[in-house]
């Protein structure tokens, strides 16, 4: 027998004699000949002992911080998460339970997504919050989507800065594929960030997305690219990868944005090689009905007594159907949880303060790096990533580094911008000591 | 065992966060600050977050109190039909939770993340024997996403033999996904109506199928509760006129072990890992969502995807007819790791797995015919499907059923869905359950029932034994109040 199937053989022989079938297999007797398989099962059965003794060595073929320094964000970031936030995760009640259709048994999921989505909302100084999207990518996939039902179809551009994050470009890129819209592409400036001239040129624009603090680490002046794309009567969406950086810097909704969507990876969840991570989608309160994805509301419930319900479900796939705003069921819902525990761990004032030890350890070692020569090719403010351009032939120093001194240098941006041969986007946040900054300082300096 | 689980406790107070906050307290402990600070442009520094400030007391005592107002599989029988809430296993969260999964960057050359990549390239492997189908990809962040890959599949392939199609054909029993996701690639839904006995028949696609349909979306078993019977017959008269097959595995619970998708006529699989393969559904995801598909469709599949050259695996992009990244990187890895540690857990056992949901599904079956009305009286998979018609007369209603369950220490069953069945109550109790939870759950539907007959103001009142009552969703809809 095994541990996760309760039934004896007395159990399922009274069980099936109440049925009326004679053994297990008559249970599948509806099935026909031309359906079924002709091979049995052929799987390996381990027992939990030797399931571990797997997994630890499968784990141990993979690095992680644990083994290597590494200095890589490039849209997935290493962050401290307090063992408290980590424990209350962790309880059962939220972890195995499904979608609250039935409220008045998930009110803690419920409860704790409203949170999440007052915190998102506060965070990024915007109305309203959904429960969440599956990653950053989608969301902003969600996010070009909606641009274009705002515009009620009518518009059927949409416009995307090259410094939003690569793979987010390439998901959007097959969000769209199959539909009759076009994604045009906006160029950067020298100064490495977008270059909103560009959408002049662009006719029939519903959408505009940059993302901030951009691919190159980079602080966009959201103010005056919102403007250029009201200006031209498009929705105004922001990106971004790192949400903790606007625990220092100006909100995207301060800067009249319209959508503001991005991945909250950061916020509490493990980088757990890519994911699950979670699409965070907020926007204008007058375009709530536009949204994708689920949302939790308050109300009361028949004693008067203040509850939390999945709400405006008219805009959703199993009420919609076809005519849905996204197809989204499932969501990150438990990653989402994640989120608004740690931000609430941290507080306005840990917060705060977190952002700006991310930022300043980022700047000590983009001040040492400029101090020894090395290029600094873009010259806007950074939070957490920057650019750094090292003398030709760095990509075997590289190699080197990661392999004997497992430090692990930053990306390499020519896998993505072509032109940018020996340009490398680091990282650093408040897990690197200053030891560590320095030590990667000596090793690099020309 | 002949008292009913429902009871009540102590259930404490909680406020919402910023109600309980103070300014001056601290929850967390960072890092040392061994750098000095570095001023910021005035012009981009902004005053950061209105988070309240709570200590780690706090912190605690908050979502310990929220978690004890939900209800998950840990708690009790939750037979949500169509959702399969069976036992998520722990040891898959040990897994799931190695430095080596958890701590890794995505973006690490492939020499440095073996591990990672054998894990994917052999749950691939595991899921396409599973199936009966050819080649997997795990990518896919939950169902819906596998049905938006399928149907991209769909566009791709047709693109690919020089044809453009704009209709699909999906049944009147089928998930929401499933019509917006193909909404999602423009093709326009076309309805199948499901035949008098609960199934499709070959005569109703024969009827519809053209040159212009891409082809059907089908979920089998469906949602019934049935095996699509004719899903061969189908398939010939889908492909026959150049479409494909696209079957949602959502119910695939049921038949693990039994039916081979491929040689059934299937072109395209999704597959729930939070489903069938027991990673938690986390009060709505993180979910994946796998789409199996056969050798013909296999340089359709999303990329990158992982390749084995000798004993070592990349990650390659090298695939020009691939549908392209569903997302940033490669899906949600660390439910890709618990689904993966479920099945070496499991082994040959899947086989087992199905055998108890079906008979556990036909037991319950069995067990209520009697008094609760069964629009389709046959042998059922891995869930059955009552309707409320017998308790119109005491003007009682499948919700006051299921909220009545709740009282009883029950999660409720998946409520007015299939929407071809009026009232309908769909239950699945998966293989978790044991012998005598399934016999308190009957005898708790045949209680309700003497209930709704005797004193049916116990059904409507309910629940009383939650934390709140009955909510007021028009009011949260009419004047929504989104953020505290």
């Amino acid at each position: 027998m095994m541990r996760y199937l309760p039934h004896t053989p007395k159990d399922i022989e009274s069980m099936l004699a109440a049925v009326g079938v004679k053994d297990l297999d008559g249970l599948f007797a509806s099935i026909p000949e031309d359906c079924r398989r002709d091979d049995p099962l052929d799987l390996p059965t381990l027992t939990e002992w030797e399931l571990n003794a797997h997994m630890d060595k499968l784990a141990a073929q993979t690095v992680s911080w644990d083994t290597h320094r590494i200095f890589a964000g490039a849209g997935s970031y290493h962050h401290f998460i307090p063992e408290a936030a980590r424990h209350v995760l962790s309880r059962s009640e939220f972890v195995t339970a499904y979608t609250p259709y039935q409220p008045e048994m998930s009110q803690g999921t419920l409860q704790g997504i409203f949170e999440y989505q007052t915190l998102v909302c506060r965070l990024l100084g915007m109305e309203v919050a959904n429960a969440s999207l599956y990653d950053g990518a989608s969301a902003l996939a969600e996010a070009l989507l909606m641009a274009i039902r705002i515009g009620r179809t009518k518009k059927k551009t949409v416009a995307v800065s090259d410094l939003v994050n690569p793979y987010y470009r390439k998901v959007v890129e097959t969000y769209f594929k199959p539909t009759d819209f076009k994604v045009e592409t906006i160029p950067h400036k020298a100064d490495g960030t977008a270059d909103l001239d560009a959408i002049a040129a662009i006719d029939d624009l519903a959408g505009v997305a940059v993302q901030s603090p951009n691919f190159f680490g980079c602080v966009e002046d959201l103010q005056a690219a919102g403007e250029a794309i009201h200006a031209r009567g498009a929705v105004f969406i922001t990106a971004f990868s790192e949400p903790l950086a606007y625990g220092l810097l100006k909100t995207p909704g301060q800067q009249d944005a319209d959508i503001v969507c991005g991945e909250g990876q950061s916020l509490g969840l493990s980088q757990s090689f890519g994911g699950p991570g979670v699409g965070i989608f907020t926007a204008k309160q007058k375009y709530v009905r536009n949204m994708p994805g689920r949302l939790v509301g308050q109300t009361l419930d028949a004693d008067g007594q203040r509850g939390f319900v999945l709400t405006l479900s008219t805009r959703e796939q199993h009420i919609r159907r076809e005519k849905a705003t996204s197809n989204i069921c499932s969501n990150q819902s438990l990653c989402a949880m994640a989120a608004g525990i740690y931000m609430a761990t941290l507080g306005g004032t840990g917060f705060r303060e977190l952002a700006a030890l991310n930022r300043d350890k980022a700047e000590y070692l983009k001040q040492a790096l400029g101090a020894t020569g090395l290029e600094l090719p873009f010259a806007r403010p950074t939070f957490n990533e920057f650019v750094v351009k090292f003398p030709k032939g760095f990509d075997a120093k590289w190699q080197t580094l990661l392999e004997e001194k497992k430090i692990m240098c930053g990306v390499p941006l020519v896998c993505y911008y072509p032109e940018l041969a020996d340009h490398y986007l680091l990282c650093v946040t408040e897990t690197k000591s200053r030891e560590d900054l320095d030590m990667l300082v000596k090793e690099v300096q020309p | 065992m002949n008292e009913f689980v429902g009871t009540q406790g102590l259930i404490l107070n909680e406020p919402l966060l910023w109600e309980r906050g103070r300014q001056g307290r601290t929850g967390y402990s960072l890092p040392t600050r061994d750098v000095d600070p570095a001023p910021l442009d005035d012009a981009v520094a902004g005053e950061g977050p209105d988070f309240p400030d709570l200590s780690e007391v706090e912190i605690v005592r908050h979502y310990t109190r929220l978690s004890q107002w939900n209800y998950g599989v840990d708690s009790g029988m939750y037979p949500l039909g169509s959702c399969t809430m069976k036992y998520n296993p722990k040891t898959n969260e040990r897994q799931a939770a190695l430095p080596g999964f958890a701590g890794s960057h995505p973006l690490v050359p492939s020499e440095l993340c073996q591990g990672a990549l054998r894990l994917i390239y052999e749950l691939e492997h595991y899921l396409a024997h599973v199936s009966g189908l050819d080649a997997v990809a795990v990518q896919p962040a939950a169902g819906a996403q596998g049905e938006l890959a399928g149907m991209l599949i769909f566009a791709a392939y047709h693109r690919d033999q020089g044809s453009s199609r704009s209709k699909i054909l999906i049944p009147d029993t089928a998930h929401g996904t499933n019509p917006a996701s193909a909404a999602l690639c423009g093709y326009q839904s076309v309805p199948l109506k499901t035949g008098p006995e609960g199934v499709l028949t070959p005569e109703a696609v024969e009827a519809l199928m053209d040159e212009d349909t891409a082809g059907l979306m089908v979920t089998n078993p469906n949602t019934l509760g049935l095996f699509e019977t004719h899903t061969r017959k189908i398939a010939d008269i889908v492909h026959a006129k150049g479409g494909l097959i696209y079957a949602d595995g959502a119910n695939m619970n049921a038949v693990m072990g039994v039916v081979d998708f491929g040689k059934a006529g299937i072109d395209v699989l999704h597959i729930n890992l939070h489903k069938t393969f027991s990673t938690p559904h986390g009060g709505g995801g993180p979910g994946a969502g796998p789409v199996c598909v056969t050798r013909q469709l296999e340089p359709f599949l999303p990329a990158p995807r992982v390749v084995k050259t000798g004993a070592a695996f990349r990650l390659s992009e090298d695939f020009p007819k691939s549908i392209g990244k569903l997302n940033a990187f490669y899906g949600n890895f660390g439910v890709l790791v618990r689904a993966y540690s479920y099945i070496l857990s499991l082994g040959t056992h899947l086989k087992d797995v199905s055998q108890h949901a079906v008979l556990n599904a036909n037991y319950i079956k069995e067990k209520l015919k009697d008094i609760y009305h069964l629009p389709f009286d046959k042998p059922c998979m891995h869930e059955c499907v009552f309707t409320d018609k017998h308790l119109e007369a005491h003007k009682v209603s499948t919700l006051d059923l299921a909220k009545r369950l709740i009282d009883y220490g029950f999660h409720p069953p998946t409520i007015y869905f299939p929407l071809v069945v009026q009232g309908a109550i769909m239950i699945e109790p998966t293989e978790s359950e044991s012998r005598e939870n399934i016999d308190q759950f009957i005898a708790t539907m045949r209680a309700i029932h003497r209930e709704a007959e005797d004193d049916a103001e116990r059904l409507t009142g309910a629940p009383r034994n939650t934390k709140v009552r009955r909510l007021d969703e028009t009011t949260a809809a009419r004047k929504p109040v989104l953020r505290g």
